[in-house]
């Protein structure tokens, strides 16, 4: 453990990529191979099973730094991360086990098969034996989520380093149905053969938002799509199966059972990136609708005819078992053209059609039109553009619609946790009505670390009341609001709920009497809703 | 029995003696706890500071009318019997200990427990009701020991000095700068000072206390003429043009906040030392605990929390709005001297 304490350390305390890159390099030629596989796995998101409940953890923590509950929260709550907390509130361990990183998760694994007690003794038997950094870690995994400012990327990046493999290479063997209980590093990164795994997605290509059109050259060397609000998605048919993988890496294939009759229609060797959406009478339904359907392991009958999904189709990535991400879309998209066209009218599956237009001018008024079909605006992509993987900039584009916006005063400040500790970030805002303030939202995003040091300054010095950790503050201060979407909502008292707020500008220029009423909202609603 | 000290909106302030600790607003007579500028305030009519404060506040409040005071000297005020003890916070910091007909009273100004080799030692002063700071009194705030932590920044400025970079260290211009230059090994290489820093670094000297030799860093000094020096920066001063001509640089600050790992992201600097001139939860526990009082008030940091803990241990625990930060990343006017 001490291998990785050092690695996460080197990491943590640097803000500079080559310096992390370098230090996941040394770390994959020297540390245990098993080790090595492990920390690719959590830098990854593959974590070892949750064998304990966060409540016990915290239960146990406070008892052995001897505080009250209530005051492990009150610290947990600044801290913002369960197993900082509790690494800091633990008095200093009095053994030091060095045992490697697989040692302790096997411990980890272990966990399950024991009574609570057992269990108990187990965990509070590592505390007192790891130092600080090592209980930290030890307690992240414990806990989960392993995030500690190492992307998908710079791995990539260390293990081409480290091993002399291409990254491309690289990324297609991390991605995937792997764990360390069914890969080994000779198999998972040292052996040739990347088909191994029948699951295993490609890389998706992103887009970045279009700056200008002017540099993009003649429109006929272009494709435009609507670019859909749903949950972006690969449907992969190999060896009879099917599996749907989102962007996050995320296996969704349960979730989405309507998509399995897709196998039925499209042959083996199949991979298709396109955006999962609810979807009714030919159009898409709103992404409240598929809000429903996320985060849900099994859906019940009455959802799947309340929301159903399709796969609105964009590009083809494989083709008869074939990798064919380096041909032209063009080409990509003819032949995912004929794969749609022969599925029934009732499977649920489309072709994400393609917008015509001969000039920019006309592209600019198809973009308008994107709110009333639920779109959230266009995609571009060059004809003969292979399809890359990460975000590139040059032959993608996405051109999203401007967001919605109002002026809203801010009635409430609440300080963040974690990275936002000690600064007061995150508000609440009001819309007038009469004499009256209506809160209708809060956003916690969008302003320059200064103007949020600011604003901390102001309302330390101007709090009204104090309910726990919110500050009421005096209405003073405007803000311009962007959103993506605005719906009703019987929830709140402002009667609307937004999609995506956040703080587009501090209108330092306007004064509280010009902010936008709940009429001006109402009527947003009944325009966009 | 009528209270020793009230509360009141422009500080705390002594009916039988009527004079204010540590005002925020103008008054006619305020004894000082120490010079940090949310303490020591410009405005008031007359002031009374301790020996070791007296020439930092002239430095920063310019033509005032200040009287001295040693270290457990008493003296009359009115019906108040005052006296000022060592906080341990910055060198001349002293707690304000006033008994009126019996009953004492302490106020803490800002402190800290542990010796940092600079500032006199915090000595605990028996009370009936103790006004204590709480800037870190949440138990997630456990300092590293001193030696422990001077290894930290020789071996950071070492390791930096072989690989041929700078090392750039943010601290504030009062107290902590001056401690971390006790802290470190000179002969690891020259020391650069910011000049708020190099301002007040001539303050304490002039008062006679020893601090390594440092180097003002004008505009002519640079990495070049300076391999592997440590700069002392504001942390004000950290992240800005000024830093330019020291790189290549490892960036580091030195404050009680680098304990948690958030904070210490958001300032992206290379390394965070964890080091505070304020208590630490177990400091705040047995600096209550050693004053004998039963009554406590908890001002600035985090009150509520801190007072309901008091509560529990038994304490007559409450919560006083005061205008003191204590040590904040984000507010850089302390930084300026």
């Amino acid at each position: 453990m001490k291998d990785i304490a050092t690695l996460f350390t080197r990491i943590d305390e640097s803000t500079k990529t080559t310096v992390k890159t370098a230090a996941l390099a040394d770390y994959f030629q020297t540390a245990d191979p098993g080790d090595r596989l492990w920390t690719i796995a959590l830098f990854t998101g593959r974590r070892p099973k949750r064998t304990i409940t966060a409540t016990r953890l915290r239960e146990w923590a406070a008892e052995v730094a001897g505080l009250p509950d209530w005051l492990f929260e009150e610290s947990y709550s600044i801290v913002g991360d369960l197993a900082e907390t509790i690494a800091l509130v633990l008095p200093p361990a009095e053994h030091d086990d060095d045992q490697s990183l697989t040692y302790w998760i096997d411990n980890i694994k272990r966990l399950s098969t024991l009574d609570e007690d057992d269990r108990k003794a187990g965990i509070l038997r590592a505390w007192n034996s790891l130092p600080t950094t090592q209980r930290f870690l030890f307690t992240k995994l414990l806990t989960g989520g392993f995030r500690i400012g190492v992307s998908a990327k710079l791995i990539t990046r260390a293990l081409a380093q480290a091993t002399g493999q291409p990254e491309a290479q690289l990324t297609h063997k991390l991605m995937g149905n792997w764990t360390p209980d069914t890969a080994t590093w000779e198999s998972l990164i040292e052996a040739d053969d990347p088909t191994a795994d029948l699951s295993r997605p490609y890389p998706f290509y992103l887009a970045y938002q279009l700056d200008s059109l002017d540099d993009l050259g003649p429109p006929a060397d272009w494709n435009a799509e609507r670019k859909w609000d749903g949950i972006r998605g690969q449907l992969i048919i190999r060896g009879g199966e099917h599996h749907l993988w989102s962007r996050g890496e995320d296996l969704m294939t349960d979730r989405f059972p309507e998509l399995a009759q897709l196998k039925d229609y499209l042959p083996d060797g199949t991979v298709i990136d396109g955006e999962v959406l609810a979807y009714a009478d030919e159009k898409p339904m709103s992404f409240n609708a598929l809000q429903k359907r996320i985060g849900r392991k099994t859906v019940p009958k009455k959802l799947l005819t309340e929301a159903p999904v399709i796969l609105m189709a964009y590009d083809l990535l494989e083709y008869e078992g074939k990798d064919i991400r380096d041909a032209p879309l063009k080409d990509r998209r003819n032949r995912l053209k004929t794969l749609v066209n022969q599925t029934p009218d009732t499977s649920p599956i489309r072709l994400s059609d393609t917008v015509p237009f001969t000039t920019w001018e006309d592209l600019a008024k198809a973009r308008e039109q994107s709110r009333e079909i639920g779109a959230e605006g266009l995609m571009l992509k060059r004809l003969d553009s292979p399809y890359l993987s990460g975000r590139k900039r040059g032959d993608w584009w996405k051109w999203k619609i401007d967001p919605l916006t109002i002026d809203a005063v801010m009635i409430y400040a609440q300080a963040g946790h974690g990275r936002r500790a000690n600064l007061f970030t995150d508000y609440t805002f009001a819309v007038r009505s009469g004499n009256d303030l209506v809160p209708f939202t809060k956003a916690y995003s969008g302003l320059t670390d200064a103007e949020f040091r600011e604003i901390t300054a102001w309302v330390r010095k101007n709090t009204l009341q104090k309910f726990g950790p919110v500050r009421q503050v005096p209405p003073t201060h405007v803000f311009e609001i962007a959103f993506e979407g605005i719906q009703a909502s019987p929830r709140h008292k402002s009667g609307v709920a937004l999609r995506f707020p956040r703080m587009a500008r501090w209108r330092k220029d306007k004064p509280v009497d010009e902010a936008n009423t709940l009429d001006d909202l109402k009527e947003m609603l009944a325009t966009y809703g | 029995m009528a209270d020793v000290l009230t509360f009141t909106d422009r500080g705390i302030y002594c009916p039988a003696g009527d004079f204010y600790i540590d005002p925020w607003q103008p008054v006619d007579r305020a004894l000082i706890t120490h010079g940090h500028s949310d303490h020591a305030r410009p405005g008031m009519g007359r002031y009374l500071a301790t020996t070791g404060t007296a020439p930092v506040m002239r430095h920063r409040l310019g033509e005032i009318t200040l009287d001295t005071i040693s270290y457990g000297e008493e003296r009359q005020i009115g019906d108040a019997t005052v006296s000022f003890h060592p906080a341990g916070h910055v060198p001349g910091s002293a707690q304000i200990r006033v008994e009126v007909k019996g009953q004492v009273w302490v106020v803490s100004g800002d402190y800290k427990t542990v010796a940092d080799g600079l500032s006199e030692p915090f000595e605990p002063v028996k009370c009936h009701a103790f006004i204590t700071e709480c800037t870190f009194g949440l138990p997630i705030f456990k300092w590293t020991p001193q030696d422990v932590l001077t290894n930290q920044i020789n071996d950071w400025w070492a390791t930096n000095a072989a690989a041929g970079r700078t090392s750039i260290l943010g601290a504030y211009a009062l107290g902590k700068a001056q401690r971390l230059l006790a802290t470190v090994n000179p002969d690891i290489g020259p020391i650069l000072t910011h000049g708020a820093i190099e301002n007040t670094n001539e303050v304490l000297r002039n008062q006679g206390i020893t601090l390594p030799k440092t180097t003002y860093a004008t505009a002519d000094i640079t990495a070049k003429t300076h391999p592997g020096a440590l700069v002392l920066a504001t942390p004000s001063a950290l992240g800005t043009t000024w830093t330019r001509r020291f790189g290549p640089a490892s960036t580091a600050f030195a404050s009680g906040w680098m304990a948690l790992r958030g904070v210490r992201r958001r300032r992206a600097a290379d390394r965070g030392f964890i080091v505070s001139d304020h208590a630490d939860w177990d400091g705040l526990n047995e600096a209550i605990k050693a004053t004998g009082a039963t009554k406590v008030f908890a001002t600035h940091g985090y009150t509520s929390a801190f007072q309901r803990w008091l509560k529990e241990q038994g304490y007559d625990a409450h919560v006083v709005s005061t205008d003191y930060h204590g040590e904040s990343l984000d507010n850089a006017e302390e930084a300026e001297a």
